[in-house]
């Protein structure tokens, strides 16, 4: 019975005068039901089954929780989600505890961990436990599946008892879904979040909500406290799953997370419609057409029926995404596809990782005031651990900037692949020499033909508008260099210097070129929500991001002339089944319209 | 606010036929996924007066008329001209208040609706065995806003036992029987929650946040559903509480007048009048709301305790000179004669 009285075992017991031991709870229930029940064919050998297999799966999900100990600055929890070694935390755990820090499985050993990415705003950070390959992990499973009622599990390091490093499990239920917490007396806002009646006590920061089968939900991070003090009243709440898998490429590129703006602020109208009740003018909302009074429907694939609603959604978005919204103007739906800002600058966000602003209350116990300290997550190297010290890379902008190089180089390794063998073996044998040119012919979807060659010297594209041509400067110098780029053909936004971007990338790779990064992910342009990972380069004024689907083909490339600019946004089609990269279709839009779909006929090389 | 209550036949006549329909309204199987979802589209957000610490501006409530009649805690958020509700859906009406069971410390609540979502209650419904799992559905820490469903929490009911309860000078009113549950539903916002069994079956409405009186310890208990019952129908039939409870031992209760003062938080908390039930030796002796009670004979009072206590010195039958400030002036008002006081309730076994 030991599972079921884990059920009903709760920390606030200790307000019962009398706690009646439930030695047989079915036929106990069964007994003194307040109606009848239906006949009672319960067999006791299935209570003992439902034990056994939530037993199992607690076992299970255990090995994947992690204790994080940052000695004096308190500690908290997380939750390994790759073999590697990746764990999610919460941000206001790893805060006081830095780069280098300590983290403890249920196997009793003790393990390096270093700090990968961090996202403040969503209360998100990713380590990484060093020293094995074959770590537990947990499944990420999809939050949005999760109903009120459903049975659920936390697993972690309440009160910081996991002096033995092996966790604390509390049961639950699952008390609300899409919940919206503001940002309380911090920024650290919980949008789209589970409520849960599982204990989440400081100390479980971090750590892993866990649905009945043992997969991972949620983040735990914070709870609803009142006259008792910290400690739990029935009322947690978690970071979704959903949220978690938006930002996770950003957070294992190592960079600093920022959450979207529309740019624009709503309201719920005096009949109940959530309508725009501000917007900025430098909004690409703005520019997409989105205006004061307009009614928001729809904001990325999800309806908005409330205010809370609308902020669940852009809340679990990172910026730069760029998602579909649906407005209506005097009964007319319109969609448009706006690219979401960021909250913060940079500058902002470094400030409040150094605690600068908004500083949340450590995870610690009650009453503990950490000893104020120069910021942990901007060590000198040799105040880190011999371990960690060739795994920390600052730079301003990101978290750590070495895990960004391992994200390219993972990324790189993949359009290697994507890519033609001869393509690789002709860039290895003439580095330095002129390349053959790429060409592509075909016909417009909107009608007539085109040509389009893309060399190392130039590019040119013929339509049955005129022919434009493109010299890159210094082209040679590959995609490092200062290309001088232009918005060719007209109406494109800079098409020509999209598709050259791209055939270097293709060509040269990433190797050794400063000036791209790992982005993170992005749902694939033009196609289902799926995330893609995206590479970013940038040169001179110009902006470049390429996204890299799973096999490596590139099948997206978003082109901006200057940060003002309206981008080029060019996605490749292919035939499926096709394992190479070369496309069959190409589709640009520009400023909101489709420019042109060009249907490939003939490619070469 | 008001506590005078139009008598409404109607409605009991359709009390009564809902409970010949039979009250388990509902069968499931499995997780709380479907009873919850069940209760809570009988649950309402209240929103009224308030939102200082410790005095919440935001409760819940329970719909338990297809008409729009609703059964929730009565406190200080309810003391306000407009008392918002918002339904599962997110529809929002405007409540009034129907009445108040002082002793039960619930209050009935009405919106104009049709065909809504409710629980129908019975004061034949049995009560809930020690250990029965239950669900608890409140408006939390008023998480939920709008069409966003109120929270779900589980829990046993832990013991069924007289309530004893006061938070600081005020002490709870009703001493019958309450559920006290192992699950922490005394939070802001959860009074007048619903408390179900694992079926979605109506078991209770979840109590204020209270301490017990012996050990100090915040309580989280629920008013059994018959309890629920008795009270609805009280307020429902206008006519005032048969038992008016009894106070602490040695304390005179001034409801037995007819006066029920503001709530009793602090520890010399003015004795001033919030409502004066109709046709009691309060009514009649012309006392009003925002009278502040300042002695009782030629004894000086400067709290409500010592109102209670000086009212205790005094005989059955005695006459009760009061002295009272009322817009500025002293007022002497004469009531009598005192009413007896009850025999304190013996609590009812569980069942």
């Amino acid at each position: 019975m030991t599972a079921v009285r884990c059920r009903h075992y709760w920390p606030v017991v200790a307000a019962l005068a009398v706690m009646v031991q439930i030695q047989r709870p079915a036929t106990a229930t069964e007994a003194t039901a307040v109606a009848p029940e239906p006949a009672a064919t319960v067999s006791f050998d299935l209570v003992l089954e439902a034990e056994r297999q939530r037993t199992e799966t607690i076992a299970a999900a255990s090995k994947a929780a992690v204790a994080i100990f940052a000695g004096a600055a308190g500690g908290g929890s997380g939750v390994l989600i790759s073999p590697d070694g990746y764990a999610l935390t919460n941000f206001h755990v790893v805060q006081p505890a830095g780069i280098a820090m300590q983290c403890g499985l249920n196997d009793g050993q003790l393990y390096d961990a270093v700090l990968v990415g961090l996202d403040p705003t969503g209360d998100l950070a990713v380590i990484k436990l060093l020293g094995r390959d074959d770590f537990p992990a947990a499944e990420l499973a999809d939050s949005d599946a999760v109903s009120i009622g459903d049975e659920c599990f936390v697993i972690g390091n309440p009160f910081l008892l996991a002096t033995d490093l092996r966790p604390s499990v509390s049961a639950g239920i699952v008390s609300g879904v899409h919940r919206y917490q503001f940002p309380a007396g911090t920024i650290l806002e919980y949008a789209d979040c589970l409520q849960v009646d599982a204990a989440i006590n400081p100390g479980n920061s971090g750590g892993g909500l866990f649905d009945a089968a043992g997969r991972l939900i949620g983040i735990n991070g914070r709870a609803s406290f009142e006259k008792r003090g910290r400690i739990n009243v029935g009322v947690g709440y978690a970071i979704s799953s959903n949220q978690v898998r938006n930002f996770l490429g950003v957070l294992k590129g190592g960079r600093l997370a920022d959450h979207a703006t529309l740019g624009a602020t709503v309201a719920t109208s005096f009949d109940g419609r959530v309508v725009v009740s501000d917007i900025l003018e430098s909004s690409d909302a703005w520019r997409r057409g989105l205006r004061i009074d307009d009614e928001v429907v729809a904001l990325a694939g999800r309806p908005v029926r409330s205010v809370n609603a609308f902020k669940n959604v852009l809340g679990t978005l990172p910026a730069g995404w760029r998602v579909p919204l649906v407005y209506r103007r005097e009964g007319r739906p319109t969609e448009i596809v706006v690219e979401l800002a960021g909250v913060h600058t940079t500058a902002m966000l470094a400030d409040i990782i150094s605690g600068g602003r908004g500083k949340p209350a450590p995870p610690g116990k009650p009453g503990e005031q950490p000893e104020p300290r120069p910021n942990p997550l901007a060590p000198k190297p040799e105040d880190l651990p011999e371990a960690i010290r060739p795994l920390y890379e600052p730079r301003l902008g990101f978290t750590n900037f070495h895990f960004n190089r391992v994200e390219l180089e993972r990324v790189a390794a993949l359009i290697t692949t994507g890519s033609s063998q001869a393509a690789d073996e002709q860039a290895a044998d003439q580095p330095n020499a002129d390349r053959p040119a790429w060409t592509f012919r075909g016909r417009l979807e909107q009608g007539g033909r085109f040509e389009i060659e893309l060399a190392d010297q130039a590019a040119s594209i013929s339509l049955p508008t005129g022919v434009s041509r493109w010299e890159p400067v210094a082209a040679a110098a590959g995609l490092a260099a200062e290309a001088g780029f232009d918005a060719s053909p007209p109406g494109s936004g800079g098409m020509l210097a999209a598709l050259t971007l791209w055939r270097q990338l293709l060509l040269d790779g990433v190797a050794g070129n400063g000036r791209m990064i790992y982005w993170g992910q992005q749902p694939q342009a033009g196609a289902g929500g799926e995330l893609v990972d995206v590479l970013e380069l940038t040169s001179g004024a110009g902006r470049a991001r390429f996204q890299v689907a799973a096999s490596g083909t590139v099948v997206a490339v978003d082109f901006l002339l200057s940060p003002t600019a309206e981008p080029c946004e060019l996605e490749f089609r292919f035939t499926a089944g096709q394992d190479n990269q070369q496309p069959t279709a190409m589709v640009v839009h520009h400023a909101g319209r489709r420019f042109a779909t060009f249907l490939i006929e003939e490619a070469s090389p | 606010m008001t506590c005078s209550v139009s008598p409404r036949p109607f409605v009991v006549l359709l009390l009564s036929g809902l409970v010949l329909l039979g009250w388990p309204p509902a069968v499931f199987a499995g997780d709380a996924t479907e009873p919850g979802v069940y209760a809570a589209r009988r649950v309402v957000k209240l929103y009224g007066a308030g939102g200082i610490r410790g005095l919440e501006s935001y409760q819940t409530g329970i719909l338990v008329s297809p008409t729009g009649h609703i059964v929730t805690a009565l406190s200080t958020a309810l003391d306000s001209e407009a008392i918002d509700c918002v339904l599962d859906d997110g529809r929002r009406y405007p409540a009034r208040l129907l009445g108040a069971d002082l002793t039960r410390e619930l209050a009935v609540l009405e919106i104009d609706g049709e065909n809504l979502p409710c629980f129908s209650l019975s004061t034949s419904t049995p009560r809930a065995a020690v250990g029965s799992r239950v669900l608890a559905l409140s408006n939390l820490f008023g998480v939920a806003v709008g069409d966003e469903r109120v929270s779900l929490q589980h829990g046993v009911i832990a013991a069924c036992v007289p309530l004893r309860a006061r938070r600081g000078a005020h002490e709870a009113a009703y001493r019958g029987d309450v559920y006290i549950l192992d699950c922490t539903t005394n939070n802001p916002g959860s009074p007048g929650g619903c408390l179900t069994d694992w079926q979605g079956r109506l078991l209770g409405m979840l109590g204020k946040e209270l301490r017990a009186e012996p050990s100090g310890i915040w309580l989280s208990y629920a008013l059994p559903a018959d309890e629920l019952a008795r009270g609805y129908e009280q307020v429902l039939s206008g006519k005032p509480p048969a038992d008016p409870g009894a106070a602490t031992a040695g304390d005179y209760d001034p409801r037995l007048l007819g006066l029920q003062l503001v709530p009793d938080l602090l520890d010399q908390t003015p004795a001033y009048v919030e409502t004066v039930l109709p046709e009691s030796a309060a009514a009649t002796a012309g006392l009003e709301p925002d009278d502040l009670l300042v002695a009782v004979g030629d004894r000086t009072i400067n709290s409500q305790r010592a109102l209670r206590q000086e009212l205790a010195r005094l005989l059955p039958g005695d006459t009760v000179r009061l002295s009272l400030i009322r817009a500025g002036a002293i007022v002497t008002v004469v009531l009598g004669p005192l009413p007896a006081r009850p025999e304190p309730a013996t609590a009812e076994e569980p069942q």
